[in-house]
C-alpha cells in the first residue's frame, strides 16, 4: 500500500500488541492527508474581477465604511500602483495575475447582516463545525484534550470567524463587553469603534510599508478588531479563524490589536482552505499596539491548502505582522507553526520602542512536497533595557525549501539591550533545502547579541530507537520531530498544542521511504 | 534587468579612465570577457544586497582619495621570517628591492611577463575563477581588477616550496591606485605558503586567484599595513581539489575601508578550506569580511572564524556563507562571527547565511556582539591586574581562536605580536 493511504480497517487489525488504544486513536488521527481541503457549497456574491479604484471603493461600500475609510484605501491603492512585487524572498512562483482575482466574495445568505448567531446560515455553521470550531458559545474548541479537566474560566475562547471576504459571526461579544473588551470584525470596528481605528490603523504596518501591506491596505474586506482597556485582563481567549472557499478569490484580512495600558490578551488564529488545482492569493496585515506594561499572545497555526504532491495548487501566503512596544515594561509574544501554503512569505516583527519592552518570537515551519516558505523575525531594539528571544525550527522534507530570515538591530539609544536567537534547521531528504539569513546590526556596546543557527539531519540512532521500539517509520520521524520543535510547541496554548503536534505529523506524511 | 541609470553612469566614469592593457590574445580576451560582465552588473552601489554595510562610493570613483603616508616606525611584519620577498612600491614591482625569483619546487614570474606570452598555463587561471565567483553574488570590483591588472606575481607550485613567498607592498605616492592580480597554481600534492603584507597604494584593488590541485595545500597569512587613510577592496578565489588543504588567515588594523572578500569552491571530496580574520579598528575605520564558500563535494570541512575589536566608532562588517550544494553530503561547515566593542560607539553588522540543499550534513554558525566581560575583568583586576592589562588579555583571549588558524609557529608569533604593540598604542 502506498503511504499516505493507509486503511484504517487494516489498522484496526494492525494494532500490536502493548500498544494501547489511545496511541492507536492518535496515529489514527493524523493519518490522512490535509484533513481541510473539502468546499462548502453555497451561493456567493462577486465584485467583479480584477483591481481598480472602482473595486477598492465597491469593497468600502459594502462594508458601509466612511468616506475617510475609503480614502484611505484609494491612497493606498494608487501608491500600490506604483509599487514592484519584492524579489528578495528564496521562493520562487509563477507571476500573479492581480487582474484575474476576485478581491470580493461574500456568502448571498450574509446580505441580510444576522443580528445573532441563530440567524446565520446553517451551512455556514457546519461549515466551522466541520473545521473543529463551532461558532456556539460553548465552553471550549472541539478536540482540546484534557480540556476537561482545566478550570471552567480558562477554557472559554471567543471566536471571531471570516468566511471569505466577510466575518460570518463573532462569539462571546457580550460576555467580553461587560469586561470592556471589544472583539468584533474589522468592518464592525470601523463602523462603530471609528475614533480607535483612525487612531490605530496603519500605524504599526504604514500604507507604504510592502508591496502586499500597500495591496492589502486598500482592498481588505475583514478580519478582526481587539480592543483590551486599560487594566483589564482579557477573560477569555480570542480566536478568529479564516476559512478561504471561493475559487480565484484572494483573501485579505486585517486584523488590529490594542492592548491598552497593564492589559493582557492572547489570541490564536487559525487558517485553512480547500483543495484546488489553482493557487490562491492571501495577503494580510496584523497590526498590535502594546501601551505600558501590556501584554499580548499571538499564536497562529497556518494550515492553508499547501498543494499536491505535485506542487500543484496551494495558496500563496504573503502576510506583515508587526507589533509595536510603545509602552514601557510591554511584552508581546509571537508564536507560529506554519504548516500550510505553497508559498510562505510571512515575517511577524517587534518594535520595542518601550524601555524594558520585550519581544518573543517562537516559530515552526514544516515544508514538504513542493512546499516554499521564507519566514522569520524582525526584532528592533529602540527602547533601553529591551529584552527578544528568537527561536526558529525549519523542517524541510520532499522537494521543499524553507529558509529562515531575520533581523536584530540594536539601536545606539537601545542601553543594555539583550538578544537570544536560535535557529535550528532539519532536512529530511536529499532534494529540500534549509536556509538561515540572519542579519544582526549592533549600534552600542552594552547590549549583547547571540546567533546560533544548525542544520543537521533526523538522528540516524534516534530514528532505530524508535523503531526498535515498535514505531513505524512515519510514527518514529513524527515524534523526533515534535521532539526537535518541542520549544516552540510548549510555547503555544494548549488549545493549539495538540493541533499543532498532529499538523506536524500530518506536514511530513510521505516524506520518508 | 537593466541597470539603473545611476550605475551606469558610475561604471562608465570608471571605464573612461582606464585603458586595458596590452597583452597576449589570450590575455586581451580575459580582459574584454571581464570588461563585459563589469558592464552587465555595474560598479557596486549601496542599495545591492551585498553592499548594504559598505558605502563602496570611494573604490568606484574614477580618480582615488588620496592617503597621506605613514610610517609606522618599526620593523615589518614578518622581517623575522625566512621568506623570498617580491616587492611592489604602489602596485608595481620593483625588481631591485625584491630578491632573485627562483626557488626550488616553484615557479614564479611577473604578470606584465606571463600575459604577454602567446603561450602560458595562467591563460586557464586569469580570470577565471573570477568569472566562476561571479554568481549567485557579482563582485564588480574584481571584474574590474581582471581587465585593469598590469601587474602581479604568477606562481606554479610543483613541490613543496622550502620558504615562504613574501609579498610586501609599499606605499610612497599619495594619490596611487594600485591594481594588482596575482595567480597561484598549486599542482598535485605541492605546497606553499604566502605572505602579504603592507598598504599598497592610496586606494588598492587586489585579486588573488588559486587553484589548489589534488593533495595540495596552500597557506596564506596576509597582515594589512596600518596606514589610516589608505581604502582597499581585495578578493580571493580559491578552488580546491580532492583532499587539498586551503587555509588563510588575514590580520587588519587601521584603514578607512577595507573590504576583504574570499570566495571558495570545494570541488573535490574531502578538501579542507580554512578562513580567518582578526580586525582591530579605532576611530575611522570600517573593516568588512565577505566569505562565501560552496560546498559541490562530499566529506569536505570548512571553516570561518572572524573576530573584530571595535572603538571609537569604528564599524565592523561581516557577510559570511556556507552554500552545499545538492549532493554535497558529510559537509562539516563551521563558521563564527564575533565582535568585541570596546565602547558605545562602535558597530557590527553581521549577516551570517547557511544555504543548504543536502541533508547529510553538520553545519552551524554563530554571531555574537557585546562589551569587555566584567566578571572577567573583575577577576583579573582582583588578582593585581592593572585594567589596560587587563584589557588587553581579554582582547588577546577573545582573538585567539582567530589567530589559532596560522598553522606556522614563528608566524603566529609575529602577527600576535602586532596586535599586543596595536593595543598598547591604543590605550585610552
Amino acid at each position: 500500500m502506498k503511504k499516505g493511504e493507509r486503511d484504517m480497517t487494516v489498522m484496526e487489525d494492525d494494532i500490536r500488541e502493548g500498544v494501547d488504544r489511545e496511541t492507536v486513536e492518535t496515529v489514527r488521527a493524523m493519518a490522512g492527508k490535509y484533513k481541510h481541503g473539502w468546499e462548502t457549497e453555497i451561493e456567493m456574491e462577486f465584485a467583479p474581477k480584477g483591481l481598480n479604484e472602482e473595486i477598492v471603493r465597491l469593497i468600502s461600500k459594502k462594508n458601509e465604511e466612511p468616506e475617510w475609510m475609503t480614502e484611505w484605501r484609494l491612497s493606498a491603492f494608487r501608491r500600490w500602483q506604483q509599487m514592484e512585487e519584492p524579489e528578495w524572498a528564496m521562493v520562487h512562483y509563477p507571476k500573479i495575475d492581480y487582474q484575474d482575482q476576485y478581491y470580493y466574495a461574500k456568502p448571498k445568505s450574509m446580505q441580510e447582516k444576522p443580528k445573532s448567531l441563530d440567524e446565520v446560515d446553517p451551512k455556514l455553521l457546519a461549515t466551522y463545525e466541520k473545521l473543529g470550531i463551532p461558532l456556539r458559545e460553548q465552553m471550549i474548541l472541539a478536540g482540546v484534550e484534557g480540556a476537561e479537566e482545566a478550570p471552567a474560566q480558562a477554557r472559554k475562547v471567543a471566536v471571531d470567524a471570516v468566511f471569505d471576504s466577510v466575518s460570518v459571526g463573532t462569539t462571546f461579544k457580550e460576555e467580553l463587553a461587560k469586561a470592556g473588551v471589544i472583539f468584533c470584525s474589522i468592518s464592525e470596528a470601523i463602523r462603530e469603534h471609528p475614533e480607535l481605528v483612525r487612531k490605530y490603523l496603519g500605524s504599526v504596518v504604514p500604507q507604504s510599508d510592502n508591496f502586499f501591506a500597500t495591496l492589502n491596505s486598500a482592498v481588505f474586506s475583514d478580519g478582526s478588531f481587539v480592543y483590551v482597556p486599560p487594566g483589564v485582563r482579557c477573560p477569555m481567549e480570542l480566536s478568529t479563524y479564516f476559512r478561504i472557499n471561493a475559487e480565484n478569490t484572494g483573501q485579505f484580512e486585517r486584523t488590529l490589536i490594542i492592548a491598552d495600558k497593564g492589559s493582557y490578551v492572547s489570541y490564536l488564529e487559525g487558517c485553512t482552505a480547500p483543495r484546488r488545482e489553482t493557487t490562491q492569493l492571501h495577503a494580510a496585515v496584523v497590526e498590535i499596539v502594546l501601551l505600558e506594561d501590556a501584554e499580548v499572545k499571538y499564536s497562529t497555526v497556518q494550515n492553508w491548502y499547501p498543494g499536491d504532491e505535485e506542487g500543484k495548487g496551494g495558496i500563496f501566503n504573503f502576510v506583515t505582522k508587526r507589533a509595536d512596544c510603545r509602552g514601557d515594561r510591554s511584552k508581546v509574544m509571537w508564536t507560529q507553526v506554519e504548516t500550510g501554503s505553497a508559498v510562505t512569505w510571512k515575517y511577524p516583527s517587534c518594535i520595542l520602542r518601550g524601555d524594558e519592552s520585550q519581544g518573543e518570537f517562537y516559530s515552526i515551519a514544516i515544508t514538504n512536497n513542493y512546499q516554499q516558505a521564507d519566514t522569520g523575525t524582525k526584532m528592533i531594539h529602540l527602547g533601553k533595557n529591551t529584552k527578544s528571544r528568537i527561536v526558529s525550527k525549519g523542517i524541510s522534507a520532499g522537494r521543499a525549501q524553507n529558509t529562515y530570515r531575520g533581523l536584530v538591530s540594536m539601536h545606539p539609544k537601545a542601553k543594555n539591550s539583550r538578544n537570544y536567537t536560535q535557529c535550528d534547521s532539519l532536512l529530511i531528504g536529499d532534494r529540500c533545502g534549509a536556509h538561515t539569513v540572519p542579519y544582526i546590526e549592533v549600534k552600542n556596546n552594552s547590549s549583547r547579541v547571540e546567533h546560533e543557527a544548525t542544520t543537521s539531519k533526523v538522528d540516524d540512532d534516534q530514528l532505530f530507537y524508535c523503531r526498535s521500539r515498535g514505531m513505524d517509520e512515519e510514527e518514529a520521524l513524527a515524534l523526533i520531530v515534535n521532539g526537535f520543535a518541542k520549544e516552540v510547541l510548549q510555547a503555544l496554548p494548549m488549545e493549539f498544542a495538540m493541533e499543532a503536534q498532529q499538523l506536524v505529523a500530518i506536514s511530513l506524511e510521505g516524506s520518508v521511504g | 534587468m537593466a541597470l539603473a541609470q545611476a550605475k551606469r553612469t558610475a561604471t562608465e566614469a570608471r571605464l573612461a579612465a582606464l585603458e586595458l592593457p596590452a597583452g597576449a590574445g589570450w590575455a586581451t580576451r580575459a580582459r574584454e570577457e571581464a570588461l563585459a560582465r563589469l558592464r552587465e552588473t555595474g560598479l557596486p552601489a549601496r542599495r545591492d544586497e551585498y553592499w548594504r554595510y559598505t558605502d563602496p562610493a570611494t573604490l568606484n570613483a574614477p580618480a582615488p582619495e588620496p592617503a597621506a603616508l605613514f610610517d609606522p616606525r618599526e620593523p615589518m611584519p614578518f622581517s623575522e621570517v625566512d621568506r623570498l620577498k617580491v616587492v611592489f612600491v604602489d602596485g608595481v614591482f620593483d625588481p631591485e628591492a625584491s630578491d632573485d625569483l627562483s626557488m626550488a619546487g616553484i615557479e614564479i614570474e611577473r604578470l606584465a611577463e606571463t600575459a604577454a606570452r602567446d603561450i602560458h598555463w595562467a591563460k586557464d587561471l586569469y580570470g577565471v575563477l573570477e568569472a566562476r565567483g561571479q554568481s549567485p553574488v557579482p563582485r564588480p570590483l574584481a571584474a574590474l581588477n581582471t581587465a585593469a591588472a598590469t601587474d602581479g606575481i604568477v606562481i606554479r607550485v610543483t613541490g613543496k616550496a622550502p620558504r615562504p613567498v613574501s609579498l610586501i607592498y609599499l606605499h610612497r605616492s599619495e594619490t596611487s591606485d594600485a591594481v594588482l592580480h596575482h595567480l597561484v597554481r598549486v599542482e598535485e600534492g605541492a605546497e606553499m605558503t604566502l605572505l602579504e603584507n603592507g598598504p599598497a597604494a592610496a586606494r588598492f584593488n587586489k585579486v588573488l586567484e588559486v587553484d589548489v590541485a589534488d593533495g595540495g595545500a596552500f597557506h596564506h597569512v596576509r597582515a594589512q599595513g596600518r596606514d589610516h587613510e589608505r581604502r582597499a577592496a581585495t578578493h580571493i578565489f580559491a578552488r580546491l581539489g580532492e583532499k587539498s588543504i586551503f587555509k588563510s588567515f588575514t590580520l587588519t588594523v587601521n584603514g578607512k575601508l577595507t573590504r576583504n572578500e574570499t570566495v571558495i569552491e570545494l570541488t573535490g571530496d574531502n578538501a579542507v578550506a580554512h578562513v580567518a580574520g582578526a580586525a582591530l579598528g579605532d576611530a575611522d575605520f570600517h573593516h568588512d569580511d565577505t566569505v562565501f564558500i560552496t560546498h559541490d563535494a562530499v566529506e569536505c570541512e570548512s571553516r570561518q572564524v572572524f573576530k573584530k575589536v571595535l572603538r571609537n566608532g569604528a564599524v565592523g562588517v561581516f557577510q559570511g556563507k556556507i552554500l552545499v550544494k545538492p549532493g554535497a553530503q558529510k559537509t562539516d561547515g563551521y563558521q563564527i562571527s564575533q565582535a568585541l566593542l570596546l565602547d558605545d560607539d562602535s558597530q557590527f553588522l553581521a549577516k551570517p547565511e547557511l544555504e543548504i540543499y543536502a541533508d547529510d550534513v553538520i553545519c552551524s554558525h554563530g554571531s555574537t556582539s557585546g562589551a569587555i566581560d566584567e566578571t572577567a575583568m573583575f577577576y583579573l583586576r582582583s588578582r593585581g591586574v592593572p585594567r589596560d592589562e587587563a584589557q588587553d588579555l581579554l582582547v588577546i583571549a577573545f582573538l585567539a581562536e582567530a589567530i589559532d588558524e596560522i598553522e606556522d609557529e614563528a608566524i603566529a608569533d609575529d602577527i600576535l605580536a602586532r596586535l599586543q604593540a596595536w593595543l598598547a598604542r591604543h590605550r585610552h
